[in-house]
């Protein structure tokens, strides 16, 4: 039994790590395809050599992050077999069919025609070429559309029907895909998405315009990312609330755990902004609340009551913790996002957007807060959903795969190794392609032509000998 | 048994797309296996170009073998992988390394060399991986309660490690007939010569694992040499023995495709040979396509994506492929 427990909890380690990993590279990879779309398209209307530049600079750092998540991400399509034999029995005839979905409208477009994208441009001409790189643009927005239709469906389990098996078996297609959590979900993941590979684009930008003032690639990353930062900032929070009033009405609990309330409130909840949650005693320790607050979020009246944590049976409840905690630095990092979203606003209204050094630096220090802010609300809708896997139906308990703790616990171990020698040294490789300022005249990822001298290797080392005169620090 | 029913149709969609996925994937991790004996410098790199932009799409078959299995037959998904858990994980783990080896050994010029045996190691694991899994499948899965009741190493048998071996050097053929077609000079001439004792080693594979797969159990015994259906199957040995005096006449002549199509041809006389063996089981000796099913209401829900879209998926990748064809030389991509 100790033994069953602990398999299942490795088996959930395992899940979230190789997931929450796998996350990373999508979640820049759908904003990076789509903004090289957008790059060519200026490039083919205006001609002006700096799109094509900064589309040859960027294509190269989508090369490695879409080839990182590639491979993490075939690892996903065998967990549910491996670590959750059960939850792939008993939810497969739905999960399956949505997930299968996603690898023919989506993950083949996007290899089909990647190919095209990073080495065709000589072959096919700008037309077609422009094609692919829309093609794979769009195939990342169609494979978050069914993957987020599925995770939903987790979520907010509908159109479904129950057999004698068991199994669950699709009773309504259209509300399957279409559950009541779907387009909440989607609307702000993607939006997460963009503010996330707009960050990343705006502190390579910054962190150029800081060492060089005057490179043209530079102004225009740094500007388009800021333009981005300051129209979806704000739409995302907005998003967000909506996405919060919809799990509200459809999973509460997690509500509760997201807000922190062990305990009901007839009269106005208020908003706790910081402390300890203490499961054991139910009560949130060394809290800061803004009193009525919550009720005026998630109800729209100062005085709306709450349920809270005591009007459910232990045995429902998430960890509350980790939810709490999760939320709050998802939450921070939005409010970040805001006002670097102002402040580029007014220094571009005060035309400072390029010489402004605190706004490079604040800039800078936000690129990876994109990511952080992905995680920790993946955390907190999956740690949230909690103590089920089917959202009210199956739980995780009941899911995993009859494997034992040492198996789960050697293949956990050889995921975290591998993970961190091999998407350690991409993300090294990452950072050092974004260390080099894009030039006039960018190579682009075709490379190892055999003709050229040997030492003589792609793009980085030869541009930066061409480096930066007028700049420096 | 009826004669055309959903399970039926499903299970020939995935046999298409393992088939899919072993034939592309085939070539690329074979001239994976194969790296360590082609020099560095210009012919590696030129054999890397070849699969460079297609390797990616190749791969996907594997995921749609992988989820179409989830939700056409979840149950054989589930006993099917908690069983060879410790092959699939190695499998993945090994196709991590090769996969980011394509655009690392690039990007760290000093540190090539080890991404080149990265993506070696990577591709003869995944390889023997994939090979063991089959053989492990084909020798029977213990199941009871819809779950798998065997052990930790149940998979580990001279015979799993038999169709592993084959597998690696089937797919070692598959990229050196590749690079004949692909390539030119030194590098083409060294694939004739690799792809002569890949080919010697492969038809004794075929014939080993032929020959053993029918004393696994009764069931495939009378499956291959039953009175009349021997009449069918006796063609499968007979097609493969006509293949491989087209490859070697081919080899000698020093044709640039036909190695490549007979190579082909023979990967799937073998798979057909195997559809023999295990057809209506998914998971033998117990579960068949029908027990491993999903209900009829989810085979339904994806039957039109995949009707409209394999066809689609085939056609723009015959499209990439069209793109980059030619030889791959001297001037790269350009």
């Amino acid at each position: 039994m100790l033994d069953a427990l602990d398999a299942t909890l490795l088996a959930r380690l395992q899940f979230a790590f190789t997931v929450s990993f796998h996350f990373i590279f999508p979640s820049f990879t759908i904003g990076l395809a789509s903004y090289l779309a957008v790059l060519e398209a200026l490039w083919l209307w205006t001609a002006r050599q700096v799109y094509l530049d900064l589309f040859k600079y960027w294509l190269k750092i989508f090369a490695l992050t879409f080839g990182m998540g590639v491979v993490s991400g075939v690892v996903m399509s065998y967990q549910f077999g491996t670590n959750w034999s059960v939850f792939a029995d008993r939810a497969g005839p739905i999960v399956g069919p949505l997930m299968a979905y996603e690898v023919l409208t989506a993950f083949f477009l996007e290899a089909g025609f990647l190919g095209v994208m990073l080495f065709g441009m000589n072959r096919v001409g700008r037309g077609l070429h422009f094609i692919a790189t829309l093609a794979v643009a769009v195939g990342t927005f169609i494979s978050a559309f069914w993957i987020l239709s599925a995770n939903s469906f987790m979520q907010t389990p509908a159109g479904y029907a129950i057999n004698a098996g068991g199994q669950f078996v699709p009773a309504d297609r259209l509300a399957i895909i279409f559950n009541p959590s779907f387009p909440y979900r989607l609307v702000h993941t993607v939006f997460a998405a963009y503010l996330t590979t707009a960050l990343v684009v705006g502190a390579v930008g910054a962190w150029h315009l800081l060492r060089e003032r005057a490179s043209e690639g530079a102004r225009v990353m740094f500007s388009m990312a800021m333009g981005m930062i300051t129209v979806v900032a704000p739409l995302q929070i907005l998003a967000g609330d909506q996405h919060g009033l919809n799990t509200l009405e459809h999973q509460p609990v997690k509500v509760m755990a997201m807000e922190g309330h062990f305990k009901s409130y007839d009269n106005g909840a208020p908003l706790v902004l910081f402390g300890w949650p203490d499961e054991a005693r139910a009560e949130v320790l060394y809290d800061v609340e803004i009193p009525k607050a919550s009720s005026l979020i998630l109800k729209h009246s100062l005085d709306a009551p709450l349920k809270g944590l005591d009007s459910v049976d232990r045995k429902e409840w998430p960890p509350v913790a980790i939810v709490f905690w999760a939320f709050r630095v998802m939450v921070g990092l939005g409010m970040l996002m805001l006002a670097l979203a102002v402040f580029s606003l007014w220094a571009r209204v005060r035309h400072r957007l390029y010489d402004w050094k605190l706004l490079h630096l604040f800039a800078l220090a936000m690129g990876p807060a994109g990511f952080v802010a992905v995680i920790a609300g993946w955390v907190t809708t999956e740690v949230g959903r909690q103590p089920y896997t089917v959202h009210g139906l199956l739980r995780t308990s009941e899911s995993a795969s009859p494997l034992h703790a040492p198996a789960v616990a050697s293949s956990l171990l050889a995921f975290i190794v591998v993970y961190f020698i091999v998407f350690g040294a991409g993300v090294f490789y990452i950072l050092r392609l974004m260390s080099h300022s894009p030039q006039a005249g960018e190579e682009g990822p075709e490379r190892g032509q055999p003709v050229r001298a040997a030492g003589i290797t792609p793009a980085p080392a030869v541009p930066d000998a061409l480096g930066s005169p007028g700049g420096g620090a | 048994m009826p004669a055309f029913d959903l399970p039926t149709l499903w299970a020939f969609i995935i046999a298409f797309a393992i088939f899919a996925y072993v034939v592309m994937d085939g070539f690329d991790l074979g001239i994976g296996i194969l790296f360590s004996r082609i020099p560095a410098g210009h012919e590696r790199d030129t054999a890397m170009n070849t699969i460079a932009p297609v390797w990616d799409g190749n791969e996907t078959w594997l995921v749609l073998g992988g989820g179409g299995l989830l939700a056409a037959f979840p149950l054989a998904y589930g006993t099917i992988l908690s069983a060879l858990y410790a092959p699939i994980v190695a499998m993945l783990l090994a196709l991590i390394f090769r996969g980011v080896a394509f655009e690392f050994r690039w990007r760290d010029p000093r540190h090539r060399p080890y991404w080149d045996f990265a993506f070696s190691l990577g591709s003869i694991m995944a390889a023997l991986a994939q090979g063991i899994t089959l053989g492990a499948l084909l020798q029977g899965i213990a199941v009871e309660n819809r779950a798998y009741a065997g052990g930790w190493f149940d998979w580990l048998t001279p015979f799993s490690v038999l169709v592993g071996v084959s597998l690696v050097c089937g797919y070692a053929l598959l990229g050196s007939t590749w690079l004949i077609m692909k390539s030119e000079g030194t590098l083409q001439a060294r694939s004739y010569r690799l792809a002569f004792a890949l080919a010697i080693g492969t038809i004794i594979a075929i014939a080993l694992v032929s020959a053993a797969t029918p004393f696994l159990s009764d069931v495939y015994w009378r499956r291959w040499f039953a009175w009349p259906q021997v009449l069918f199957t006796a063609v499968v040995p007979v097609l493969v023995a006509v293949a491989t005096v087209v490859f070697f006449t081919s080899l000698k002549r020093r044709h640039h495709y036909t190695p490549f199509l007979m190579a082909l041809l023979m990967f799937a006389l073998s798979l057909a040979g195997l559809g023999i063996s295990l057809f209506p089981y998914v998971v033998p000796p117990k579960i068949t396509i029908w027990d491993a099913a999903a209900p009829t209401s989810s085979l339904m829900f994806m039957l039109p994506g995949a009707l409209v879209m394999v066809p689609i998926i085939l056609a723009y990748t015959g499209y990439s492929y069209w793109v980059f064809r030619g030889k791959t030389g001297h001037e790269g991509y350009h």
